[in-house]
């Protein structure tokens, strides 16, 4: 190797630059995490060492209220949304490559692309409309355009996984005397687990997460975690929301590192 | 063309019958990768399809396991027209080229998958896995992952899970070409001692032609979508039918030259005699080299040559003689025990031809 190539990490200043983001990244988190173990009342001065926030934030009926509804939220529309996905990806993957076959990607795709914003906004609309002619006021709503906006989150890893799959793993169970649905039930779906668990993990953290959409669909009174947090945010700043935001940070990272062991594991 | 060499029908059963099938696949431009196939493979016989890369070798197989349909023709088994029916419905297995083990599953879990679709009760079941694992030798392996096993290992595994629902017909597609040559050679033998102890016709594909010769009941020679010829190794080796089979099976000579009566004038002037089956005009000729023998110049109907080149490869030596005219001619001469030949380069000899050996390949 005469000539090295263009290295980007070699240009005066990277490291500092490196050095810096990561900073803006991670210490503001830290911080976060730092202070929910604070033993006073402020997200700013440290008093001390104490667990007392914990407790108190699952104290507080409303951050449970809050807290159940956006686990039922987030495991609904995990599963619908893996559900779906799992069927869009076998649609999209296993025939020749059409003309249309990018369209369809951009499709399934959708929420990814439109701002967040205007998907909310028109769900927002839609969704009034059903309401005043149903009456129906439930959580039917949220979960509906959680399943919705989370089907890519579930459906790009889903799709790796097919793509990377054998398919005379598949012609083969067939020569064993395997139906179609045979086929599936005992070779195309136990190897296509991984990508499922990991578009589901996915999936359950972006519906967990969500603010937008959600502060646009609920109806009065179903907060979720994260518009719960923000309404207190609005009003004053307690240590609570630290603890809340530091458990769900945990749960996050978590479900992360399952979804990268799944997705590196490749047999 | 079909140049059917076999024409004594035996009384013995067919089990799969291959009659005038087409394979067309669709695209730009469409490739005609089987081209009016017909071919009879008998109950019990280790039949092998032979022929170069692209033939059209694994999409017969593939018509034969029903993973695609033909364009026209039939396929029948044992007497049934089996074209329309899907592969889980054809008593039919194969050893795929890259194993296709379900890597989700043990050794003897794969082994079992065949039985279990069909449906066996549970105590059959183990009871042939055990069966065969004993068979190919993998009872200590039976609860590993097929990932965690060697090429050699998988390769039996592979044949263990074809031959566990004991099919009419095991389909076998190059299965040991991912082998090393040692490992090959005892797979060879193994494979044929499975056959003889499982009495079921294999159909085996591969392009190598020693190991067709050294395995093979009967060789099909496929060239182009093509069946060329049919027979068993001996009559494919000692009797190619035309040119392309010759020189595919084995190395060998050709000589060209015109009919004359009952014998052939060679480029090189020399008449040689040679049942022309009513042929005129022009012909070739071929005579493989261990057939070609070397003797002196003035003997009775030799052949006038020069030696141009002495090749040692060991057990034996490839002389390269070259007539009046420049024809080359290999003969494979064996090796002294010191190495020589008794034989120089430039040296003037007199070749002939083992009675018989010569053969009309065409035009
Ligand atoms: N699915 C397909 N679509 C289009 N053409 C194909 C398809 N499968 C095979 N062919 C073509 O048909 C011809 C025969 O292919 P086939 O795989 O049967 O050859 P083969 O004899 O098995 O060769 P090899 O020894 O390399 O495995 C080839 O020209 C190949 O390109
Ligand atoms: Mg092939």
């Amino acid at each position: 190797m005469a000539d090295r190539a263009f290295q980007v990490a070699r240009l005066p200043g990277f490291n500092t630059i490196a050095i810096m983001v990561f900073v803006m990244l991670y210490l503001p988190i830290g911080l976060l995490v730092l202070f929910s173990f604070n033993a006073g009342p402020s997200v700013a001065i440290w008093e001390g060492f104490s667990l007392q926030w914990y407790p108190k934030a699952w104290g507080n009926e409303q951050v449970r209220d809050a807290t159940i509804r956006s686990l039922i939220i987030a495991s609904s529309a995990a599963l619908i949304s893996t559900t779906l996905a799992t069927m869009a990806a076998l649609g999209t993957t296993r025939r020749k490559r059409s003309p249309g076959q990018t369209m369809i990607y951009v499709m399934i795709n959708q929420p990814l692309m439109v701002p967040e914003i205007v998907t909310a906004v028109a769900l927002l609309i839609f969704f009034a409309s059903i309401k005043v002619a149903t009456g129906y006021q439930g959580l039917g709503y949220l979960i509906a355009a959680h399943s919705a906006f989370c089907i890519p989150f579930a459906y790009l890893p889903i799709r790796a996984r097919l793509e990377g799959m054998d398919l005379t793993l598949e012609t083969a169970a067939a020569d064993l005397y395997a139906t179609p649905w045979q086929t599936f039930r005992h070779v195309t779906l136990p190897l296509l687990m991984p990508g499922i668990i990991a578009g589901m993990m996915l999936a359950f953290i972006t519906s967990l997460d969500d603010v937008v959409i959600s502060l646009f669909v609920k109806s009065a009174g179903q907060e979720t975690l994260p518009t719960y947090m923000l309404g207190q945010i609005r009003r004053n700043i307690t240590v609570e929301v630290n603890a809340i935001s530091t458990l769900l940070l945990g749960l996050t990272v978590i479900m992360l590192t399952v979804f990268f062991l799944l997705t590196r594991k490749q047999d | 063309m079909n140049v059917n060499s076999q024409p004594d029908i035996r009384s013995e059963a067919i089990a799969v019958d291959v009659d005038r099938v087409s394979k067309i696949f669709g695209g730009e431009p469409p490739v005609t990768a089987l081209d009016d196939v017909s071919v009879a493979i008998r109950q019990n016989e280790f039949f092998t399809l032979l022929g170069p890369s692209g033939c059209g070798k694994t999409t017969l197989l593939r018509l034969i396991a029903g993973f695609e349909p033909p364009t026209s023709g039939s396929l029948r088994l044992g007497g049934r027209d089996i074209s329309r029916l899907p592969p889980n419905k054809r008593p039919i297995n194969t050893v795929f080229q890259n194993y296709a083990l379900f890597p989700h599953m043990s050794v003897a879990a794969n082994i079992a998958f065949g039985l279990q679709m069909l449906g066996k009760p549970k105590a059959e079941v183990r009871d042939t896995v055990d069966e065969m694992l004993k068979l190919v030798q993998m009872e200590a392996l039976k609860n590993r992952r097929t990932s965690e096993i060697s090429g050699g290992q998988q390769q039996r595994v592979a044949l263990a899970r074809a031959l566990a629902p004991h099919p009419e017909v095991l389909l076998l597609d190059e299965p040991l070409s991912a082998l090393d040559y040692k490992l090959r050679k005892e797979m060879q033998i193994e494979l044929k001692r499975l056959q003889g102890e499982t009495g079921i016709t294999f159909i085996f594909v591969t392009h190598d032609q020693e190991e067709a010769l050294t395995m093979s009941d009967r060789i099909a020679v496929m060239n182009a979508g093509k069946i060329l010829q049919v027979g068993p190794p001996r009559e494919i080796y000692n009797r190619p039918v035309n040119r392309f089979v010759a020189d595919f099976i084995g190395e060998t000579n050709f000589l060209t030259g015109t009919a004359q009566g009952d014998a052939v004038r060679i480029s090189s002037g020399h008449m040689i005699a040679v049942p022309l089956d009513g042929r005129t005009g022009d012909v070739t000729l071929t005579v493989r080299p261990e057939q070609v023998r070397l003797c002196p110049v003035d003997q009775d109907g030799a052949l006038h040559a020069e030696i141009s080149d002495l090749v040692y490869f060991g057990t034996d030596t490839h002389c390269h003689l070259a007539l009046k005219d420049g024809t080359q001619i290999v003969a494979r001469l064996q090796s002294l025990p010191t190495g020589e030949v008794g034989y120089m380069r430039g040296q003037a000899v007199g070749l002939r031809f083992e009675p018989g050996a010569v053969q009309v390949v065409g035009a």
